[in-house]
C-alpha cells in the first residue's frame, strides 16, 4: 500500500483567526508597536530636553494635541497589558523549588505585581504627582 | 546543526521586557497627565534637567530607553513573521539597526545635558 | 440511561482516490455520558465501517486518539459529549499530514523525539554490583511533571510556530529533553544542547503558551522551553564572553 498523505498548509497571514488564544497572543505581541513608538517619543523628548527650556516647553505643548492624547492612552493600555502578561509569565520562566515543593506560581507573579506597584508609587511620588 | 547565536538578541529582549513591564506604564502615566494638561512637577524643565544632568539619572534614562527600544524591536521582528512577512533577515536588520540608532541618539542627547 | 442524538461532522480523506479532504455528516444515538471516541466507535460499528481513526486505551493514557474537536486539540477519549452542543466537528490533528480520515502521520515528531535523546545518559557508568542510582524526593520532583508526557502530539497541533515553521523541534520533544536535563542521574545535557540550542530548537518558540493549555497530562511545555532559553543564553555567555569558558 503506498502512502499519499494530505499536507494542509497553515495560512501564513491569517492563522491567528483560527483560535481565540492565538488572538490573545497576537494582541500581546502587538503591544510592541506602541511601546516601540513610545520609545521613539522618549528619544525625541530627550533631544528636546537637551535643546533648552523653550524646546522642552514646546515638546510639552505638542503632547496636548488630540492625536497625542489618543496615542498616550493607547500606549498606556499597551504598557499595562505588556506588564500583566510579562509578570504572569515569570512563574513559568523562573519556577522556584524549595525542598520537594515548588513555590506556588501565583506567589512569584504576585511578588512581581507588588514590586511593580511599589516602584510606580515611588516614581509618581518623586515626580511630584502626590 | 550549529548552536544558535540568538541569545545575543534574546537576552537584551528579556531584560528590556522586564524594564518595560516595571517602568514604562508609570512613565506613560506621567506623559499622559502632561498631555491632559496636568504637567507633573517632575516633568518641569528645571527638575527633569537636573535629574538628567546627574550621572545616575543619565544611566537610568539611558537604560530604560535603550532596553525598551531593543525589546520592542525584537518582539516586532517576531510579530512581522507571525503576520506572514517572511523577509526575516531584512526585517531584523532594519529593526535592530533602528533600536541601536535610537540608543546612540539618546546617549548623545543625555551627554549634552 | 439517557440517550442523545449526536451529529458529527468528520473530515474524510482517502489517499487512494481523493486529492482533497471533505466533511461527512453522521447522526448517531449516543449515551449521555459518552465521549467523542465512543461516538466514532458507534459510527464505525453501525453506520460506516470505512471510517479510520487511531485509538487504544480509552483512558487518556496511551495518547493515540488525539484529534481536533471543534478546532481544539483533544484526546477524543477525554472529550465528553455533554460538553458540546450542536454539530461536533472532528478533524485530524492540525499541522500533521493526513494519512487517511482522522489518522495523521507522526513521523516528523518521532524523528525529532529521537534527536533530543530522551533517555538517561548516565554521568558515569557503574557496574550493577555497585547498586542503583539513588535519587531524593526533591530531585524527583524537579522533573516529575515533565515525565508525564504521553506523546499525544496535541501540543504540536496547538503550536502555531510549529505549523508555520515545521523544522521547529517543538514542545513535547524539547520538554522531554528538559526532563532528562533536570534529572540528577543524567549527564547528557551537553549532547542535547546540540539540538536544543539551535535555531530549530528553543529559539523558534515565541511563548504562545498554547502547548501548556491543551496538554491532557498537565505537563507545562511552555515553562520548560522558557527555562531552556534562559539556560541556553547563560551557556552562550559562558562560551563566548568568559575566557576559557569554551570547553
Amino acid at each position: 500500500m503506498s502512502r499519499n498523505p494530505l499536507i494542509r498548509e497553515v495560512p501564513p497571514t491569517s492563522w491567528y483567526f483560527r483560535h481565540p488564544r492565538y488572538l490573545r497572543y497576537m494582541s500581546r505581541e502587538i503591544t510592541s508597536i506602541f511601546i516601540g513608538a513610545y520609545c521613539v517619543l522618549l528619544v525625541v523628548g530627550l533631544q528636546r530636553l537637551s535643546a533648552g527650556p523653550a524646546a522642552w516647553e514646546g515638546f510639552l505643548a505638542a503632547l496636548k494635541s488630540p492625536a497625542s492624547v489618543v496615542f498616550q492612552f493607547l500606549c498606556l493600555v499597551a504598557a499595562v497589558y505588556h506588564a500583566a502578561t510579562w509578570f504572569n509569565a515569570t512563574q513559568k520562566a523562573m519556577p522556584i523549588q524549595i525542598g520537594e515543593d515548588f513555590v506556588p506560581g501565583n506567589l512569584i507573579s504576585g511578588a512581581h505585581y507588588a514590586a511593580w506597584a511599589v516602584l510606580s508609587v515611588v516614581v509618581l511620588f518623586v515626580a511630584g504627582v502626590f | 546543526m550549529a548552536k544558535s547565536h540568538k541569545p545575543v538578541v534574546w537576552f537584551p529582549f528579556a531584560a528590556g521586557g522586564t524594564v518595560i513591564a516595571f517602568c514604562i506604564p508609570v512613565i506613560v502615566v506621567l506623559t499622559f497627565m502632561a498631555a491632559l494638561g496636568h504637567v507633573p512637577a517632575g516633568l518641569g524643565y528645571e527638575k527633569l534637567h537636573a535629574f538628567a544632568g546627574n550621572g545616575l539619572g543619565k544611566l537610568i534614562l539611558f537604560g530604560v530607553v535603550a532596553l525598551s527600544l531593543w525589546s520592542s524591536a525584537h518582539r516586532l521582528r517576531c510579530t512581522c513573521f507571525d503576520f506572514g512577512l517572511r523577509a526575516d533577515t531584512l526585517v531584523a536588520t532594519l529593526l535592530y539597526a533602528a533600536a541601536i540608532a535610537g540608543s546612540i541618539a539618546s546617549a548623545v542627547f543625555l551627554l549634552r545635558i | 440511561m439517557k440517550e442523545r442524538l449526536v451529529q458529527l461532522e468528520v473530515l474524510r480523506y482517502n489517499p487512494d482516490t481523493d486529492t482533497e479532504a471533505h466533511f461527512q455528516r453522521y447522526e448517531v444515538m449516543c449515551q449521555e455520558e459518552w465521549v467523542v471516541l465512543d461516538a466514532l466507535n458507534k459510527i464505525k460499528a453501525d453506520i460506516d465501517p470505512t471510517l479510520n481513526y487511531r485509538w487504544s486505551c480509552h483512558m487518556a493514557v496511551c495518547g493515540s486518539c488525539g484529534m481536533m474537536i471543534n478546532g481544539e486539540p483533544k484526546l477524543s477519549c477525554h472529550a465528553f459529549l455533554r460538553a458540546y452542543e450542536g454539530v461536533i466537528r472532528v478533524e485530524p490533528l492540525a499541522h500533521f499530514p493526513v494519512e487517511r480520515d482522522l489518522v495523521t502521520a507522526p513521523d516528523d515528531f518521532m524523528e525529532k523525539l529521537k534527536r533530543v535523546k530522551p533517555y538517561i545518559i548516565p554521568k558515569e557508568k557503574k557496574p550493577i554490583s555497585e547498586g542503583e542510582y539513588k535519587q531524593t524526593p526533591a530531585q524527583l520532583m524537579k522533573f516529575r511533571q515533565y515525565s508525564m508526557c504521553i506523546n499525544c502530539m496535541l501540543c504540536y497541533a496547538a503550536c502555531p510556530e510549529y505549523g508555520l515553521t515545521p523544522d521547529f523541534i517543538g514542545p513535547a520533544a524539547l520538554t522531554l529533553a528538559h526532563r532528562y536535563n533536570q534529572d540528577s542521574r543524567d549527564g547528557g545535557r551537553k549532547e542535547r544542547q546540540e539540538v536544543v540550542a539551535t535555531h530549530e530548537g528553543v529559539w523558534e518558540c515565541t511563548f504562545v503558551g498554547a502547548c501548556s493549555e491543551v496538554c491532557p497530562a498537565h505537563v507545562d511545555p511552555a515553562s520548560a522551553l522558557q527555562q531552556m532559553k534562559i539556560t541556553s543564553s547563560i551557556d552562550w555567555i559562558v562560551e563566548h564572553l568568559i575566557p576559557g569558558g569554551k570547553s
